[in-house]
């Protein structure tokens, strides 16, 4: 007698879940293990800086499912387990609850944010205690340093004010980023975050701080030194995967994976963790947007399931900054400024920064392979997603 | 089987909207809005793409 067959997903955050999810409603009917290292049931992270961080939701209001579901779909959770060590060819994962036995592994263990050598002190934002500690810091805060240019600096900022406290916004770059956009909305995010009485220094350079009683002081290079009662550091996030270290699977700035998604034989990898090859410049990068792991999950789960071969999805990344929404789809050359939908010149000074916009980037032969919504009309952004080539010719080698 | 939708939880990404739109269309702000309750055939395979889609989870399509 053979035993049903055993995937293994590793990390319960939206790709982990989406992938034992999706196996189920393909048909798959052998054992399905989740693994989560924190204590909680799944929930989403993008509430967490957002809903979550304003103090509009409760907690439970991210679980990905309520218990019912949970228990409808069939899936082994172990919570509070840690994976530890992988042998890919015995097909074994090492966990702080004892090994595991796979015919599949899904690894999606995420990414975790960077610590900023100088400001031991500062918050950062990754798991739930992480958004209900920063919400309560927000909540007694009067002077907020956010440390961080991209785009959770941006979101955290926006918390800060709507929480009423002084904000400033220190990046090192001279510019602001979104996500797979890069710097190209930077201007407009800048006035923006001007507009809604954000203090931006985007050539900070900190040199060091210190905790007292009455605050944190950083200090910066200029000489200046700012005096605040919080401070939030959003300066990036590493993979996890220190826990394939000793494996033979290839880690270069996440885990390696073709096209497909398949690091080896037997194991895959979704999410923020993992660098499939991208279809425009045949080299493996992460994305780390919550729509690309759902997306990822799913064709993984597909080709585990039926043997369907799945492929890179198109980056969707979404944004609400003071109030502003922005949505961006598909690829972004950082060389080539945006144009707006309409034929109009682009980004004008004086525009307002809340003001509606659906912003292309096009390639040599004018293709549109970018849409931007900036407050815009949903039918617009979409009707301009629509255009985003979804089958772009792929690089071979 | 019925759709739901929350509203509250609804991120306006229009991933719905694009794969189902007989089932679902977003309001001014983005926010989702149903067109059907009980999609039968094509607009059920739809609304259950979107299900999995959604990013914020919003959709619930459920056996009734």
């Amino acid at each position: 007698m053979t035993r049903a067959p055993r995937v293994v997903v590793v990390g319960a955050s939206i790709g982990g879940v989406t992938a034992a999810e999706t196996l189920r409603r393909e048909g798959f009917d052998g054992e399905i293990v989740l693994l989560g290292d924190e204590r909680h049931r799944p929930y989403l992270r993008p509430p967490l800086s957002k809903q979550i961080l304003l103090g509009e939701w409760e907690p439970d209001q991210a679980s990905t499912h309520t218990v019912a579901q949970a228990e409808e779909l069939d899936v082994e959770l172990r919570t509070s387990c840690t994976a530890r060590g992988l042998d890919v060819a015995g097909r074994v994962v090492r966990t702080s609850q004892g090994d595991l036995a796979y015919d599949e592994l899904i690894v999606a263990t995420g990414s975790e944010p960077r610590r900023h050598p100088l400001l031991p002190m500062a918050l950062t934002l990754r798991t739930l205690e992480d958004a209900l500690a920063l919400r309560d810091g927000l909540r007694s805060a009067h002077r907020v340093a956010v440390v961080g240019a991209g785009v959770l600096g941006s979101e955290i900022a926006s918390a800060a004010r709507k929480h009423e406290a002084d904000t400033l916004l220190l990046g090192r770059s001279g510019t602001l980023t979104l996500g797979g956009v890069g710097t190209l909305l930077s201007d407009r995010l800048a006035r923006l975050h001007e507009d809604h009485g954000v203090e931006l220094d985007l050539r900070a350079e900190i040199v060091g701080a210190e905790s007292g009683l009455d605050g944190t002081r950083i200090e910066l290079a200029d000489g200046r030194i700012e005096l605040v009662d919080l401070v939030v550091a959003m300066i990036g996030a590493t993979p996890r995967t220190r826990w394939l270290d000793s494996s033979t699977l290839t880690i270069a700035d996440g885990v390696v994976c073709d096209r497909g998604g398949s690091a080896a034989p037997g194991v895959s990898a979704v999410g923020d963790v993992a660098a499939w090859v991208d279809p425009f410049t045949g080299r493996p990068s992460r994305v780390e947007h919550q729509s690309n792991a759902i997306e990822q999950a799913i064709a993984v789960a597909l080709r585990i399931a039926r043997g369907e071969l799945g492929t890179q999805p198109v980056p969707l990344f979404w944004s609400e900054v003071h109030g502003t929404r922005i949505h961006a789809y598909g690829w972004f050359d950082p060389e080539r400024p945006l144009v707006e939908a309409a034929g109009d010149p682009g980004i004008q000074s004086g525009t307002s920064a809340t003001d509606s916009a659906v912003l292309l980037s096009r390639d040599d032969t004018d293709r549109v392979r970018g849409a931007i919504g900036w407050n815009a009309p949903p039918r617009d952004f979409r009707a301009a997603r629509a255009a985003v080539l979804r089958t772009p010719e792929l690089i071979t080698h | 089987m019925g759709i739901d939708v929350k509203r509250d939880a609804c991120v306006g990404a229009g991933q719905c909207a694009l794969v189902a739109p007989d089932v679902f269309d977003q309001d001014d702000d983005g926010i989702v809005m149903l067109l059907q309750t009980d999609p039968e055939g094509a607009d059920l395979t739809a609304a259950t793409k979107a299900e999995r889609l959604c990013p914020a989870r919003a959709i619930t399509v459920t056996a009734r």
